[in-house]
């Protein structure tokens, strides 16, 4: 049913919950694919650098960010890729849905950040008001 | 990224980004010229060549240099006391320093500074750019802060109705359209400096060539030198981040010391990477190296077609884009972590981010953050612990931690001589390591003490470099 699932990544606890939801939704649908995007804010990479400069050249961020969505993936046997996106989260997830024609994008209810979601609004709320497909949110 | 795919992989996002960026460059150039007490054509001129030269030389595409903040702030005392042509030969000076970095690849080195100093390094740079602002509100009146406010409201609320055309050009248009129309008194960018309509051309600085300017200008040189290559370095790993994609440091440097050298004799000031206008490149789409230099030549295209116009534009609508940069420089994710993060690295911050307020000087805040840390770290490691145990017929002293210059003298003071009659003694170090001289030196001190009393000493558990350093030095060092 739904073959074509983007799933947002962002690390967080709930995207983690998102993320077996997204899982168990592969496993329904024989021949489905996750695509995990993880959006790059450009308002945050410098602080991002600054928190890393000492060990830059031992470990790069993206790839402790992507460890643990690549171990829940590869356990489950899905196929699934890995999509970098730049930009404000909300709007690149939907802009890269909607390009693509995905059947449903899964999204965990909130993010890393409390404060910014009162000031500008949550990722899950912009998603799901503006993808041109099925939104999942998950508690 | 190949050669060709570096300059023509990207075309579209390249030419956009590149007029986007240009046009917030044209602010920042004049702004920091300023700054550091010079025409606005001086900053204008460095960003365009440096733009235009890094694009072929730089390291990092995707990256935007031009005249900075940074290195405005070191050059003021030597506008101040010796003029304009001294700096250009400081900038030719710094090119050449850091072209010789970049051959000994020193970038390599940038992990030595400390994280916590970078952290001082920004946020000492974003409250001396937001302080330098506050001289253009002397002898203004309320028109100003009315017009700073407005420009700062326009900054950042537009981007939540367009991200179209940036937000900073846009305050600076109805600022502008709004003091010509009401006739303001407000100070402009004229009144600052002359625009000259014209492309720069080459000229070599008129300084004596002897030992008394290179005395006067080496100093600055080699802080401009220094301090370009952190925030080049710093930006060029924001980039990468941002792109995903690697870039050669090395090069990065030679390429920051050449666009020094050519802006030096086509009257620019020194200038290095800006973190603000390339996270603006890359955002706007831009990746290659076409971006830099299209926004080099549309910037130059500006000033000489449309000088009048941006001479026209009043200071409070500048002040209010330099505010932002002040604000977008500062790193506040280090006030949000302040109470994780361990207390002597917000102590190396703190002190680095007073230095540099106090002496002006980013350099010397570098070197005091550096030079603090690796004292801090002394420190924690310098505590050597030596347990006595009693076990009959002998005394075993065990060695716990790092022995060094700056460890030996505690172990030696609290050394504990007394044993028994009769008893030998060992010295266990197979928790230690010996690291340099003075650790010998404290070994064989011990060692004597108890020859003296004709005691038997055994060392035992050395590793290989401890114990290839004793067979060098020991018994060696107390000869005279």
């Amino acid at each position: 049913m739904f073959k074509k699932i983007l799933l947002a990544w962002d690390g967080s606890e709930h995207s983690v919950r998102a993320a077996n939801k997204a899982i168990e939704i592969a496993t329904c649908t024989k021949d489905s694919e996750v695509v995990v995007v993880y959006v790059k804010d450009t308002d945050k990479s410098k602080s991002e650098v600054l928190q890393n400069w000492n060990s830059i050249e031992i470990t790069s961020p993206k790839e402790e960010r992507i460890k643990h969505i690549d171990k829940l993936a590869k356990e489950s046997n899905i196929h699934y890729k890995v999509e970098l996106l730049h930009g404000e989260p909300g709007q690149a997830i939907v802009e890269y849905a909607n390009k693509h024609k995905f059947d449903v994008v899964v999204v965990g209810s909130r993010g890393l950040n409390a404060l910014q979601e009162m000031v500008l609004g949550s990722v899950s709320h912009k998603i799901a008001k503006r993808a041109n497909c099925p939104v999942m949110i998950v508690k | 990224m190949g050669w060709k795919d570096a300059w023509l992989g990207n075309v579209k996002g390249d030419v956009l980004a590149g007029i986007v960026v240009a046009l917030a460059l044209i602010p920042e150039a004049i702004a920091f010229s300023i700054i550091a007490g010079v025409d606005p054509m001086v900053g204008l001129y460095a960003s365009f060549v440096i733009a235009v030269v890094i694009a072929f030389v730089g390291g990092r595409p995707g990256m935007i240099s031009g005249a900075t903040g940074a290195m405005a702030l070191l050059m003021i005392d030597l506008v101040a006391q010796h003029g304009l042509h001294y700096l250009l030969a400081a900038t030719i000076l710094t090119g050449i320093l850091q072209i010789i970095f970049g051959l000994l690849k020193l970038a390599k080195y940038m992990k030595f500074i400390p994280r916590s100093v970078m952290v001082g390094f920004v946020n000492a740079l974003a409250i001396l750019i937001f302080t330098s602002q506050f001289q253009h509100f002397v002898d203004e009146g309320l028109e100003m802060y009315i017009m700073v406010v407005v420009a700062l409201v326009i900054i950042y609320l537009l981007p939540f109705l367009t991200k179209v055309v940036p937000s900073p050009l846009v305050a600076i248009i109805v600022i502008t359209i709004f003091a010509l129309m009401t006739g303001s008194g407000v100070r402009t960018v004229g009144d600052m400096g002359a625009l000259t309509k014209a492309f720069p051309t080459l000229l070599i600085p008129s300084i004596p060539l002897n030992f008394e300017t290179l005395s006067i200008i080496f100093p600055y040189s080699i802080g401009l030198a220094v301090v370009g290559l952190v925030e080049s370095l710093l930006t060029g790993a924001i980039v990468d981040d941002l792109t995903d994609t690697p870039s050669d440091k090395n090069v990065e440097s030679r390429g920051q010391g050449i666009a020094n050298i050519v802006t030096g004799f086509f009257g620019g000031m020194a200038g290095c990477a800006m973190i603000g206008q390339s996270v603006i490149n890359v955002k706007s789409g831009g990746r290659g190296r076409l971006s830099s230099l299209i926004s080099g030549i549309v910037l130059i295209l500006l000033i000489v077609f449309l000088g009048d116009i941006v001479a026209q534009v009043p200071m409070a609508a500048l002040v209010g884009v330099m505010f932002m940069v002040a604000i977008g420089t500062f790193d506040w994710n280090s006030i949000r972590t302040i109470r994780i993060v361990p207390v002597t690295d917000t102590i190396v911050m703190v002190v680095t981010v007073l230095t540099v307020v106090l002496t002006h000087d980013l350099a010397i805040g570098v070197l005091t953050g550096v030079i603090l840390s690796a004292i801090f770290f002394v420190s924690k490691i310098s505590r050597v612990k030596v347990k006595k145990i009693d076990k009959g017929s002998r005394v075993i002293y065990e060695f716990k931690g790092e022995l060094f210059f700056a460890s030996v003298t505690e172990v030696i003071q609290s050394f504990d001589y007394e044993i028994g009659n009769g008893q030998n003694v060992v010295l266990d170090l197979s928790e230690s390591h010996l690291w340099d001289d003075s650790a010998v030196a404290a070994i064989d001190k011990i060692v004597l003490k108890f020859e003296e009393r004709e005691v038997q000493v055994d060392i035992i558990g050395l590793n290989k470099s401890s114990s290839e350093l004793i067979e060098k030095l020991s018994r060696k060092l107390s000869t005279h």
